[in-house]
């Protein structure tokens, strides 16, 4: 299963410290981790949620220091596309997985897959376990759609404003953090679905 | 007052047609009636810059104006929502405000209450018609807590019939497992009525949730749930429709109808399917069950992985089964086993999802028309494989019947390495399972410490997957795979690439690969890991540059690895195995051609996870390692510490290693000091070391005090006291009596301090050298007494040293006394007598000073 998906800055924010990120949406699946652990069962629901979003914004650190790391080595500045250019953006895009360890932050080891397009992150974190070049395939996907849907490639906040199309992106490329395995004629009929989302 | 009115007016009322994407950053701002639209020139020239940045400085202040929002406005911002809320139609306005509302709650780590009115309105909305409301109230709810006494009802009988968006805020708001447990109850029991029944479409969403719940909670599911779920898994596995769903789909997922003709679906390679429903079949539309399937299989590995972990609540044998006659075609692959309708659920699963993944098998042959499907293809391979493997671990009569297949992929994808991940998968089915079967995994370990490192070090996921792998199997690997420790060079390119991500595997790997045949030239490799990432980034350059190419500036290096007489150099550090001789003769000509690559941003990342992996080498070394070995050890640090290839900071850092190890090893065992006596004496009688390795330096000097004792071994002569002595005294005497060079600085206070303290204690095991050493601290005393000294620049270090010296002086005047001080027995060293304030070191030494310093 996934565990959640995100999606960030990966590039210095001026009103945060250096490697700080923003995170301009999160979604985290299934029921809480601390309701069903033996240490945090006295936890509040107020502090749960506290923890669950420390969690993520350790998870996003990691991940863009990963994405600063690998495009330092590589020596590859990231590339700069225009609305419109999706495909190539998506292309262009760096790649890359981290491990996180038991305990740091969830309770099990976790793989956090990532695509750094530009200045932002799309971050999968998954079981490791988990089919990660399926993982990696449906990433790719939420990506462009993303990019797509929300204009991202260009100067708006939609991603802010219409995280409700990354919520239906989301129940239907990865329901509830289910990877699914999905030829191109499945694949069709849930983006026409997703398309006729977008046009509402 | 003005500033919340514009906050209140500009955040919570602009209309969100105004941010869209052709909208400038700060558009909330901006574009609302109550500011200027007008802008500068410069002003647009700095957005289009930032428009390249994608993250603008619109979405932070929306981000801020979110945060900072006034309590007052907040709750004026409520019951306009309530409002728009109690109206019939709900339009733009209405999601445009919920959408704004989601971003305030989401905006912030602390959770806000919403007015219960407002909360109840949004709940309600989870049923509305439309999936944008779905959609959003789920979100804002998801975001805020359930209001107490009001707890979402887990047993309600309609869960079933939950939108996908509903049950995903029930399940996010689960309090306890018993919440999941009735939510599993509750969606287990939708499927048990036939698919008629229920909505289809609550049936898609069931199954990813059920997984979810199995993920975290596996005890919610109880024996007679895993029944059910398994005989509902083969039924949509093994059993869908072979023709193709209603044409093109008009909406929903299933809302398609049949078509009268009905057309069989295709392969992806456009022939006819000749077999049963799987994944990897197209058609024009799809079948709910041939929907489910795609779901069946998504979650059947996890399923598989699970259920046996599940409570054990009430068993009811029960092989009822129905979906025989569900019009399918007889399996080829399923043929012969028939007579599985007669098993157990479970065992029943098993067996289809060993047919459905052997289809798969044979399916992943075919070419595909589109690229995704390839992608998928491969996908799919590896999950087959993957659940072959696990079901042959519930069943080892299954293997048999299963390797003949697993190796007829292994043959055919074997000499590809772009299938590199699917082989993986293959490789731990071999792994578990090759013995059983007693065959032959020669060729697939040659494949995975062989060619995977050595052509695929940079595919960063497959690193990660390999690592990943055989940190899973460390203890089979290690007892059964000899060629996993001789190919730790080949492992290593991974580290050497990619060092931020490798390390953290490699810090739980290292100590395997640790054992008294690989230690020292695992010592070496590890010190010339900068050289090999160096010599990994010229070996894809030169690849992917033709030799003629002289454009762009040249890189020496580049050259180099390119020419014949240096090749052996860098194929050694290519090697692939270890145990294939040593180039330490030419290293520092391998230094030389690589200095360029210093500042590789690559190299330098590898150089510095070098002192990590050290710090685990030394530590994992001393528990494997004999006397012998940690004697040649003692060597290599000391050989290597002026053979490191200069990346910034590296070999300083290095230094500080060795001279932790080199302390610790001599600690742990003292008479090693005595064996390698030889080489540390030359070590230390070379005056330049004093300058260019002063930490290590300074601790072999350390050891030699303190260790060349009789006390620690018995073969410690006077003679060899004596020569060590006056090795160091030569030393100190250098570096005491003239200027440094010009350009070169000083020695350090702390080696001409721990140089005197090694002299008082050889001294004090052989009183013939006291007057030597004494009459060294009475010119020092002279030396200084003028006040400065061209050996010491700083007056407070010269300060120190003569009190340093004076101390000592007066310890051997009384060399009984000396001797206890600076060669305590061990059970006077012992931590006990440290602790114990009556009788501690520094009490004796103040007793003992004013007995010789009588005032």
């Amino acid at each position: 299963m996934v565990r959640c998906f995100l999606i960030h800055t990966v590039c210095p924010v001026s009103a945060l410290g250096p490697g700080d990120s923003r995170v301009l949406y999160s979604r985290v699946f299934g029921p809480d981790e601390g309701v069903v652990s033996e240490q945090n069962r006295e936890v509040s629901p107020e502090r749960r949620r506290v923890l669950q979003r420390e969690k993520v914004s350790v998870v996003v650190r990691q991940v863009h220091s990963s994405v600063s790391l690998s495009r330092e080595a590589s020596g590859r500045p990231p590339g700069e596309t225009v609305p419109g250019e999706e495909a190539l953006a998506l292309q262009e895009a760096d790649s890359g997985v981290v491990r996180l360890r038991a305990g740091d932050p969830f309770h099990e080891e976790m793989s956090a897959l990532w695509l750094g397009v530009q200045s932002l992150g799309f971050t999968l974190v998954c079981e490791p376990h988990e089919n990660l070049l399926l993982a990696e395939g449906t990433l790719r996907t939420l990506t462009r759609h993303c990019l797509e849907h929300l204009h991202m490639l260009g100067q708006g906040s939609e991603v802010l404003l219409r995280s409700n199309r990354v919520d239906a992106l989301l129940s239907r490329l990865l329901p509830h953090g289910q990877l699914l395995f999905l030829n191109h004629r499945f694949a069709q009929s849930l983006e026409k679905e997703v398309v006729a989302y977008m046009a509402k | 007052m003005y500033d919340s009115l514009f906050l209140y007016s500009s955040f919570l009322k602009a209309e969100l047609k105004s941010c869209s994407c052709d909208s400038s950053p700060g558009v909330f701002r901006v574009r609302t009636v109550y500011l200027p639209r007008c802008r500068n020139r410069q002003e647009k020239r700095r957005n289009a810059r930032l428009s390249l940045k994608m993250y603008s400085h619109g979405s932070e202040s929306l981000i801020k104006q979110a945060r900072d929002i006034h309590e007052s406005e907040l709750q004026k911002f409520f019951s306009r929502l309530v409002k728009l809320l109690q109206g019939k139609e709900l339009g733009h306005e209405t999601v445009d405000s919920l959408q704004r509302l989601l971003l305030i709650l989401s905006a912030t780590k602390y959770t806000k209450t919403l007015p219960p009115e407002l909360q109840r309105r949004l709940a309600s909305l989870l049923s509305s018609s439309a999936e944008q409301l779905q959609v959003l109230s789920s979100a804002v709810l998801r975001e805020t807590l359930p209001l107490s006494g009001q707890e979402v009802n887990y047993n309600q009988e309609n869960v079933v019939q939950l939108n996908s968006h509903a049950a995903s805020l029930l399940l996010s708001q689960a309090q306890s497992r018993a919440d999941l447990s009735s939510l599993c109850a509750q969606l287990l029991r939708g499927l048990e009525g036939r698919q008629s029944e229920g909505s289809a479409h609550s049936l898609t969403h069931t199954l990813p949730i059920l997984n979810s719940i199995l993920t975290h909670s596996p005890e919610s599911l109880t024996e007679d749930h895993v029944t059910l779920l398994s005989k509902k898994l083969v039924d949509w596995l093994r059993y869908a429709s072979i023709t193709q769903g209603g044409g093109a789909s008009s909406g929903g997922f299933f809302t398609g109808q049949r078509s009268r003709q009905p057309v069989p679906t295709a392969e992806l390679d456009g022939t006819v399917s000749g077999d049963f429903f799987t994944v990897l079949c197209v058609g024009q539309g799809f079948t709910d069950d041939q929907w489910m399937n795609v779901y069946s299989f998504s979650m059947l590995r996890h399923w598989l992985l699970t259920n046996h972990s599940v409570s054990n609540g009430n068993t009811t044998a029960d092989t009822d089964d129905r979906s025989e006659v569900d019009g399918s075609v007889v399996s080829m692959v399923s043929a012969t086993s028939s007579s599985s309708r007669l098993l157990p659920p479970r065992e029943r699963l098993r067996e289809k999802a060993f047919q459905y993944c052997q289809r798969l098998i044979e399916q992943s042959d075919r070419k595909a028309q589109k690229r995704i499907d390839t992608d998928l293809q491969k996908a799919c391979l590896v999950e087959a494989v993957c659940i072959l493997d696990r079901v042959c671990e519930e069943d080892t009569s299954l293997v048999f019947r299963t390797f003949p297949c697993i190796k007829a992929l292994f043959g055919r994808l074997s000499s590809d390495l772009s299938f590199a991940r699917v082989l993986l998968p293959i490789a731990q089915f071999y792994l578990h399972h090759g013995e059983t079967a007693a065959v032959d995994c020669e060729s697939v370990w040659n494949l995975v410490f062989g060619r995977f490192p050595a052509e695929l070090f940079n595919d960063l996921f497959l690193a990660h997957e390999l690592l990943r792998f055989l940190r899973l199997n460390l203890e089979s690997l290690q007892a059964r795979v000899p060629q996993y420790t001789r190919s730790f060079p080949n492992l290593l390119k991974f580290l050497a690439w990619d060092s931020p991500s490798a390390v953290d595997d490699f810090v739980d790997l290292l100590p395997s690969l640790v054992t008294t045949g690989t230690a020292v030239e695992l010592l070496h490799t590890l010190l010339d890991l900068p050289c090999l990432s160096a010599t990994l980034v010229l070996q894809l350059r030169s690849a992917c540059q033709p030799i003629s190419d002289t454009g762009g500036r040249a890189l020496l290096s580049l050259d180099a690895f390119r020419s014949t007489s240096y090749r052996g150099l860098f194929l050694f550090l290519l090697r692939g195995e270890a145990g294939s001789g040593d180039t330490i003769d030419r290293l520092s000509t391998l230094h030389k051609l690589l200095a360029e690559a210093a500042d590789w941003p690559r190299v330098v990342q590898c150089s510095q996870t070098v002192p990590v992996l050290l710090h685990i080498f030394f530590n994992t070394v001393v528990t494997v390692a004999n006397d012998k070995l940690l004697a040649h050890l003692i060597l290599v640090m000391l050989e290597r510490s002026s053979l490191l290839l200069n990346v910034p900071k590296y070999i300083k850092e290095i230094h500080r290693v060795f001279s932790c190890h080199l302390l610790r090893l001599c600690k742990l065992h003292p008479s090693l000091v005595v064996d390698q006596s030889h080489e540390l004496l030359e070590f230390a009688g070379a005056t330049a070391n004093v300058y260019s390795k002063e930490d290590i330096y300074t601790h072999v000097v350390w050891v030699l005090g303190e260790y060349l004792s009789v006390s620690c071994d018995s073969r410690c002569s006077v003679r060899l006291i004596t020569s060590c002595f006056e090795t160091l005294e030569a030393v100190l005497f250098e570096i005491t009596s003239s200027a440094p060079t010009p350009g070169a600085v000083c020695p350090a206070p702390r080696v001409i301090t721990t140089l005197m303290s090694a002299l008082a204690k050889l001294a004090s095991r052989s009183h013939d050298l006291i007057p030597r050493v004494s009459l060294f601290f009475s010119k020092l005393r002279t030396v200084t007494r003028g006040g400065s000294v061209p050996w010491c620049n700083n007056e407070e270090d010269l300060v120190a040293i003569v009190t340093r010296g004076e101390e000592l002086w007066s310890l051997l005047k009384a060399p009984g006394v000396a001797q206890s001080v600076l060669t305590p027995p061990t059970h006077i060293a012992s931590p006990q007598w440290h602790q114990d304030t009556n009788v501690a070191m520094p009490l004796r030494l103040r007793a003992l000073t004013s007995l010789t310093h009588p005032q």
